[in-house]
């Protein structure tokens, strides 16, 4: 097997995780809950855990920053690098900093700017959508929250963090990955990618959709790959099924 | 088996009746569906929750409301926040109650809020003995050995 950049992803977590099967803890998705009423903080913890992810649950906008280390007064105790958290989901309505404020200050920080924020909120209220939206929010979520709604921002988490991983190979082996993407994104035929492509010379990674499909043990929870642009990723590349490209460019875009 | 298929059929034709007398509604599913082995006393954990909260922001409403100038405002942030929990956890009747309550906050009209609270709190009341016989249910057939059937 090749060691390049996808099936080393899949190799490194095997590696690290040498005795344990499940998933490495830097590989699950851990989000931040934000919520004032205890209740809805349980149910929301339980959608989130049941979808694999790790929680860290909240009831205040302040306690939020607190934990990311953003408050001014109090910070966490934990350092940045042991935090990691890839998802911020929170409530609106909440006494003291609503969730549109905890929202802004983190769109503001230059360290936390690039986690995507969900808004829950009771209240189907277009301009209040709208504002959230406007302020950064990568989605808008009515309550009560089900479990298609956190399956919903699973799927764009995975995804996500699969396009990260991939952007990482494409800087590790810039020339032919630079080119693949190209490839993807205009379908062109006639574009001189192409016969960069099928030169038999390079051995190209190999992205067997074995590696694609979870990043290490099989895994109920992470469903195949939703949106097209990822899924163009599952076209095998290995040197044996080049032989129609045609073929494989249909592969890519079909799904 | 006969005494674990009985009590099967009880638990359905119950869970049935509860979402027919619109006790409760689809988000109740939701939360039995985060039940499983290695949560398996969710639902009832969150019910409890829920009861306790339910309690409190009565409790706070009932206060809120005793005062010679009632502020309106503070009961209906209560309100609110009962809607919210009740909502989360499919307690419709309740909810639905919250919803009417906060109109008459609205219009602050301090007879209608009074009523209204008097209708959660026979709502919370009811659903607290209904999930109690539910969960009871439940209870007895996983001691005699049988599994709790799933409502479609």
């Amino acid at each position: 097997m090749a060691r390049n950049g996808v099936v080393s992803m899949h190799w490194r977590s095997e590696k690290i995780d040498g005795f344990d099967l499940s998933p490495p803890d830097d590989e699950q998705v851990h989000v931040l809950a934000v919520d004032d009423s205890l209740v809805d903080r349980k149910v929301i913890e339980r959608l989130l855990k049941i979808s694999c992810c790790k929680v860290t649950a909240v009831d205040s906008g302040i306690r939020a920053l607190q934990f990311l280390g953003l408050d001014e007064e109090k910070s966490s105790s934990v350092g940045f690098d042991d935090l990691k958290v890839d998802l911020i989901i929170t409530d609106y309505c909440m006494p003291g900093m609503t969730g549109y404020e905890l929202l802004k200050k983190i769109k503001e920080s230059s360290t936390f700017r690039e986690i995507p924020v969900v808004i829950m909120s009771s209240e189907n209220v277009m301009a209040r959508i709208d504002r959230c939206l406007e302020e950064g929010a990568e989605d808008f979520i009515v309550k009560p929250v089900k479990l298609s709604d956190v399956k919903r921002l699973r799927d764009y988490m995975t995804a996500r963090e699969f396009r990260v991983k991939n952007q990482q190979i494409g800087n590790n082996n810039n020339i032919k990955n630079n080119n693949k993407r190209r490839l993807r994104e205009t379908c062109d035929l006639s574009s001189s990618p192409l016969s960069m492509l099928f030169s038999s010379s390079s051995p190209s990674p190999s992205l067997s959709p074995s590696s694609l499909s979870s990043p290490s043990s099989p895994s109920p929870c992470l469903s195949p790959l939703p949106s097209p642009p990822i899924l163009s990723y599952s076209a095998p590349c290995s040197p044996t099924s080049l032989d129609s490209p045609t073929r494989r460019l249909k592969m890519s875009s079909s799904d | 088996m006969d005494v674990i298929v009985q009590l099967q059929r009880q638990i359905v034709d119950f869970t049935a009746s509860l979402y027919r007398e619109g006790y409760v509604d689809d988000q109740f599913t939701q939360l039995q569906k985060l039940q499983d082995e290695s949560s398996p006393d969710f639902v009832m954990e969150v019910a409890s929750l829920f009861f306790v909260d339910c309690e409190k922001l009565v409790n706070n409403m009932a206060r809120a409301l005793e005062l010679q100038a009632v502020d309106f405002k503070q009961v209906d942030s209560h309100v609110h926040q009962l809607k919210g929990s009740s909502s989360s956890v499919g307690a419709a009747r309740i909810k639905n109650a919250c919803i009417a309550f906060r109109t008459y906050c609205e219009s602050q009209d301090r007879e209608g809020c009074l009523r209204c609270l008097q209708l959660v709190n026979h709502e919370y009341a009811q659903l607290k003995i209904k999930l109690q016989t539910l969960f009871r249910l439940e209870q007895q057939i996983v001691a005699a050995g049988g599994t709790i059937p799933v409502l479609q």
